[in-house]
């Protein structure tokens, strides 16, 4: 073996963490890995914590994304339970919590994304839960007993699934959204509409345009959420949805460019070329748009491990790809490959009341921005190869389902 | 352990050990195998775990079944052939010791 007396510090040891290292070992990387990471555990998955997980139905190791002998194999040094409090640039090194300074060569950022927290009165009461890691979906595990009363606070995707699982463990659902309809932020009124509808006839209570005073507590454990008109929604465990902050202050602290996640280029890297940044924690170039945005999904912290470490091992950069994101609840897939920006026109592809329909969102001149797929795996591949290529089609054409996707994508 | 061999797009061949119950894919990605990327870790949903099964276990394997979500998936994927599988969609059993899969040139 070629001898590298370099060393990568990656720092956070999630997902794109995780995947950076093994990913730099199947680009032939020799020198030293270090993944230090804040929780105690190793890498895993996050989907399962509020699909799979919370029902029962997965294991602790499936959970992992991979095995313990893995890491001792793949010579990557592992530093659980430990937090970076700093990166000295100059020395290039991260400081530990014990004032230990571990020195990099290069240094890649994959720190996550926290829950936002909610700044109300009753808001550290016992039984007010949030979903981020796996202890925190034990947890909520803990308190879905059949009967058991659960309030979500906030209609994403984080939240519709645990209301899903919660109703699949048989406990009651009341979700309490803000604005005028679930998946606000993420997804067209159409989807809102169908995702509402479908969850209340599973038995979901939804409360939207609902703004939540406080969280009123006996005995410093929560026993419902208040809401703006005065009404309370009487409960045993209340779920805290309301998206996710990035975990930039690191890079911040240490003069890096942050602007809603800790600014990179198409390679992952900093301002600094010694310091990369993946995952949920950048705001990075979305080149088929033209525009910058932060993405909280796994194929984008895949996408910009493979980025970070094809850069550092001199790699070919990896073709762009098409931002694409996943969600299960009840028996519905979601899948949806693109983002609708600039979209004048929404077509639908099939009928929406069977449950199997894709939604095609077109800008003035048809070209196909996104597609977002319910139970219709041809419509996202398809649709996703369409978006690629930046194909233009007409709305008469997307709905004709007598045209196939694949001549559709063709 | 049922021995599967995997076979890079370059020709490189890792002989594997996968335990019983785990599914192609996870054999893949527990040893590193480069050429499988599972975005989505086995939930059916990313064609990123496509592998050509080899013509003497073709049988035995078996193609999707014609209409199921995998068949879907993969009749969009990167280079499709007659012999494509999902290898998540694979759940390895005794029967598939000496099992052999390649990989096609890109998962994207
Ligand atoms: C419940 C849930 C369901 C989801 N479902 C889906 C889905 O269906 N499909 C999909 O595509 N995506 C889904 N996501 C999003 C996906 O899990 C994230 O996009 C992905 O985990 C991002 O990976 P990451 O490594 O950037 O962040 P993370 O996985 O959050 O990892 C960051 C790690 O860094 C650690 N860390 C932070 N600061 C420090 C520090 N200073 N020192 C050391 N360590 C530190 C954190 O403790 C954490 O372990 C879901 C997320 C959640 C929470
Ligand atoms: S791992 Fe995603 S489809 Fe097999």
């Amino acid at each position: 073996m070629v001898q590298d007396s370099r060393q990568i510090v990656i720092a956070g040891a999630g997902h794109a963490g995780g995947s950076a290292a093994a990913m730099l070992r199947q680009l032939g990387w020799q020198g030293a890995i270090v993944l230090i990471g804040e929780e105690p555990i190793l890498p895993y998955q996050r989907p399962p914590l509020s699909k799979a997980w919370l029902k029962g139905e997965a294991t602790a190791e499936s959970l992992a994304l991979r095995p313990p002998a893995f890491y001792s194999d793949a010579a990557i040094g592992l530093r659980l339970d430990t937090r970076v409090t700093c990166i000295d640039r100059p020395a290039k090194a991260v400081l530990l919590p014990n004032g230990e300074a571990v020195s990099y060569d290069y240094l890649i950022l994959a720190l996550g994304a926290r829950a936002r927290r909610l700044s109300l009165p009753g808001a550290d009461l016992g039984g007010v839960l949030e979903l981020r890691t796996a202890v925190d979906a034990d947890r909520l595990k803990a308190v879905l007993r059949p009967g058991a009363r659960l309030a979500v606070v906030g209609g994403g995707y984080i939240g519709l699934e645990a209301a899903a699982s919660a109703r699949a463990l048989g406990a009651e659902v009341v979700i309490i959204e803000r604005e005028s309809r679930v998946l606000a932020r993420v997804a067209c009124p159409i989807l809102s509409d169908f995702f509402q509808a479908f969850h209340r006839r599973q038995g979901v209570t939804i409360e939207v345009a609902a703004q939540v005073a406080a969280l009123e507590g006996l005995d410093g454990r929560i026993t419902g959420v208040r809401l703006g008109d005065g009404r309370v929604v009487p409960c045993d465990a209340a779920l805290i949805g309301v998206g996710a902050v990035a975990n930039e202050e690191l890079a911040r602290d240490a003069g890096l460019t942050c602007a809603n996640g800790i600014a990179v280029d198409l390679s992952a890297r900093t301002d600094d070329p010694a310091i990369f940044a993946i995952g949920d924690c950048t705001s990075r170039p979305l080149p088929l748009y033209g525009r910058i945005g932060r993405l909280e999904s796994v194929p984008n912290a895949l996408e910009q491990a493979k980025q970070a470490a094809a850069s550092i091992c001199g790699k070919p950069a990896p073709a762009p790809e098409v931002p694409w994101f996943w969600s299960d609840q009840y028996d519905l897939r979601l899948q949806i490959a693109g983002m609708p920006f600039d979209t004048t026109e929404i077509a639908v592809r099939g009928d929406i009341s069977t449950g199997t329909f894709a939604l095609f969102h077109l800008t003035a001149d048809g070209t196909v921005q996104a597609v977002e797929a319910v139970n219709a795996a041809p419509e996202f591949m398809g649709g996703r190869r369409i978006v690629q290529r930046r194909k233009r089609l007409t709305r008469v054409q997307i709905e004709d389902v007598s045209i196939s996707m694949h001549e559709l994508a063709a | 352990m049922p021995k599967i061999t995997y076979i890079e797009h370059n020709g490189s061949a890792h002989a594997i050990e996968v335990p019983i119950g785990k599914s192609v894919m996870q054999g893949a990605v527990d040893n590193n195998v480069p050429g499988i990327d599972a975005d989505c870790g086995g939930e059916c949903a990313c064609a990123t775990c496509h592998v050509y099964i080899d013509a003497a276990w073709l049988d035995r394997i078996g193609l999707p079944v014609p209409g199921s979500q995998e068949a879907s998936m993969l009749s969009f994927a990167a280079v499709t052939q007659p012999d494509s599988r999902l290898s998540c969609q694979i759940h390895v059993t005794d029967a598939h010791d000496g099992l052999i899969v390649r990989m096609p040139e890109g998962q994207h």
